[in-house]
């Protein structure tokens, strides 16, 4: 009996403190702030959502003005999803249109936080890097690291954030909450009230993924639309295909709102294997969604989380090498959303079917074979 | 002999039967209940014949699977073959349909590859199969990225996608019918046969249970284990066709099928170490396995609960077929 005790008061005191640690992901005034950031007028070189920024905050940054030429190092979270192998692509590519960067370094964390700590650890200890770029592999666990690297060299970091605010600028568009919201507001002007929704979801707990999904529900709720589930994927397109099958099953559904939409084909492809109408749908930006898109003349959005904010470390960097003023110390880009007017400038039947199409990649040298596109 | 005498034996004979069917199949027929009580719409075609479809690449895989663990082996390498089959087809098809069938013949063949050398690395080389197919596995994990290099680069044309997702319709009686069940019946028939009426099942099982007596009695032992691997790959590859005409191509459309498919072989009473297993039973066992997911799917518990449930369910399945072993060795 004592035993029990002890361990359900141990068990209670796990959960109490995975709670307390638990970051909020359903904040209203975060939520508030990325919904008046999607209104905002960028400013900026017009053309060039890579370049502009939402907040106009600059940060000074004479202190590091050097001599080229530099030597730029970038620690990466991992190239280990289609996202981010276009984001790299994107990045290599940028590098190469200034001649003043002799060298871009990158280390491939492969989605591990050690193997991260270390790679910053091993670039500092080089002695090489004029500046470092981090995209971190997870928020609190590469805090250290990155304050590490700013007592040595000015540090940009971009995606996903830290908690420190040493880095020179924090690079990122608007967010999750306002990839949740232009989905779901999409969603909400064109079903009913009281229409059934299904949320679907890759996994828990990543907190761009989070946010995207509790801007999603709270907008539907707002609005008094039925949620007839949420569910996890894992991104995988069979689990994602029987899934929508079994809910197709159980009930109508009006519309699907998706937190990514890599699975998006194989969820219409559902609807379509059964023989019924595709509903409302909210994918992503990748190349088959928008084929299928407009292959099928259907009411969608695809919101985006725009890979070319991975050309915005190497401009940023250049900036900051030559004591020119960056935004910051948060730089927030445009995360524009492909809509029924925009979706023909983004269609691209040559493009592989998990390329990004809010890339920004067009002009940069090696378009398109090198994002895998062509023939 | 009186009438009344042989009705006699004849019911004493069936009463002695009676345990010898598999208890994975009442599973199988509760769970199925349970569906039908949730989902009323499940009795019509299009319910059962989903169902099916998307229990076809499991059921074929675990009667690959079968081969292996029966021949007191384990195949970890499958999950890595179906992503690689899907990828590598992409690849090669290149959005061309006309290619189809010569891009379906060298799948196979890598596959067959891909088995003798399992088959060959465990048998000649002496490395425990849990080893050689667990390296397999991640080589060929590495294979398919660096040749897609992390995304998927091209579509299935609709002739490849035809075998795991096209439904023939206006069948009499059932009126769909899923290709990818035909590809079972197919298939799983062939393993069947292969493994309960042909010398070559009754080799695996000696091999299994024995390998030293096995090979005393001249039972060409290495030849036994490198086919049980190819059919494994083979079924893999299979697998990966329906797998990939189902929905697409993605970069790990493989990952977890190869404890699935050993969990459904288990579940269907095939012992671990080798010796004993049975083809139709490994494919109730994927029955089971995908309706315990569809029907944990239907109930609607959140995903962590759903998670816990299905982990109780499968340890509880699997200790219970232990249990019963053990009695009935006895």
């Amino acid at each position: 009996m004592k035993r029990v005790i002890a361990l359900s008061a141990a068990l209670g005191l796990m959960v109490a403190g995975a709670w307390a640690q638990s970051p909020n992901f359903d904040d209203p005034e975060e939520f508030e702030r990325q919904r008046q950031q999607l209104q905002m007028e960028p400013m900026g070189a017009e053309g060039e959502p890579w370049a502009q920024y939402l907040e106009d905050s600059m940060v000074d940054t004479s202190e590091y003005a050097k001599e080229g030429p530099y030597t730029v190092c970038f620690s990466n979270a991992g190239v280990n999803n289609p996202w981010r192998v276009v984001g790299w692509t994107n990045m290599q590519a940028e590098a190469e249109l200034h001649p003043e960067i002799e060298e871009l370094v990158h280390v491939d964390a492969e989605g591990s936080d050690d193997k991260q700590i270390a790679d910053i650890g091993d670039l500092l200890a080089g002695g090489n890097c004029d500046i470092m770029i981090v995209s971190p592999n997870t928020t609190a666990a590469l805090t250290p690291a990155v304050e590490q690297a700013c007592q040595q060299m000015p540090v940009i970091v971009f995606d996903r954030g830290v908690n420190t605010d040493c880095p020179v600028t924090f690079i990122h568009p608007v967010g999750g909450y306002g990839f949740g919201i232009q989905g779901a507001e999409f969603v909400a002007e064109n079903v009913d009230e009281g229409a059934n929704v299904l949320m679907l979801r890759i996994l828990p707990g990543v907190d761009v993924l989070e946010t995207r999904f509790s801007a999603g529900r709270r907008i539907f709720e707002e609005a008094g639309l039925n949620i007839v589930g949420a569910e996890f994927t894992d991104g995988d397109n069979a689990k994602t295909k029987s899934i929508v099958q079994d809910y197709i099953q159980r009930g109508p559904i009006d519309a699907v709102w998706m937190d990514s939409g890599a699975t998006a084909v194989a969820a219409i492809e559902a609807f379509e294997d059964n023989g019924l109408e595709v509903p409302v749908f909210v994918g992503e930006d990748q190349q088959d969604f928008l084929q299928k898109w407009k292959a099928m003349g259907l009411t969608a959005i695809a919101p985006t989380y725009p890979t070319y904010q991975w050309r915005t470390p190497i401009i940023a960097a250049l900036k900051i090498l030559n004591g020119e003023e960056v935004p910051g110390p948060e730089w927030v880009l445009p995360q524009p959303a492909i809509t029924a007017e925009t979706l023909d400038d983004y269609v691209n039947e040559t493009m592989p079917p998990l390329h990004y199409a809010m890339c920004g990649c067009e002009e940069l040298p090696g378009y398109p074979e090198r994002w895998g596109g062509g023939r | 002999m009186s009438e009344g005498a042989v009705r006699k034996r004849q019911e004493s004979r069936s009463r002695r039967r009676l345990p010898a069917i598999n208890p994975i199949w009442f599973v199988l027929v509760a769970l199925i209940v349970a569906l039908i009580v949730y989902n009323p719409y499940f009795v019509q075609p299009v319910g059962y014949m989903n169902f099916l479809k998307r229990a076809a690449p499991l059921a074929i895989l675990a009667a690959g699977q079968v081969y292996v663990i029966v021949s007191g082996g384990f195949d970890l390498s499958v999950g890595s073959t179906i992503t690689l089959t899907v990828i590598g087809s992409s690849m090669l098809l290149d959005n061309d349909p006309d290619a189809t069938w010569w891009v379906i013949a060298l799948m196979y063949a890598v596959g067959l590859a891909v088995g003798l050398v399992n088959g060959l690395v465990v048998s000649v080389l002496r490395v425990p199969s849990l080893i050689a197919t667990l390296g397999m596995m991640i080589t060929l994990g590495g294979v398919a990225l660096v040749w897609s290099g992390g995304a998927p680069r091209g579509y299935l044309p609709d002739t490849f996608r035809y075998f795991g997702r096209t439904n023939i319709l206006d069948v009499p009686v059932v009126n769909i019918l899923p290709v990818s069940l035909i590809v079972l019946a197919v298939f799983d028939g062939a393993l069947w046969w292969l493994m309960h009426r042909t010398n070559y099942g009754r080799l695996v099982h000696a091999v299994g249970d024995n390998p030293r007596a096995a090979m005393l009695a001249g039972i060409p032992v290495t030849r036994v284990r490198v086919i049980a691997f190819v059919l494994s790959s083979l079924s893999a590859v299979t697998a990966g066709i329906l797998l990939g005409g189902f929905a697409g191509v993605s970069t790990d459309v493989g990952r977890g099928y190869e404890l699935q498919a050993i969990t459904a072989a288990v579940l269907g009473g095939a012992q671990l170490l080798g010796g004993r297993g049975s083809v139709s039973a490994s494919i109730a066992g994927a029955l089971t396995l995908t309706a315990i997911f569809t029907l944990l799917n239907f109930v609607g518990l959140p995903q962590p609960v759903r998670e816990v449930v299905q982990g109780v369910i499968l340890i509880t399945a699997v200790a219970y077929a232990m249990h019963r072993r053990r009695h009935a060795a006895r």
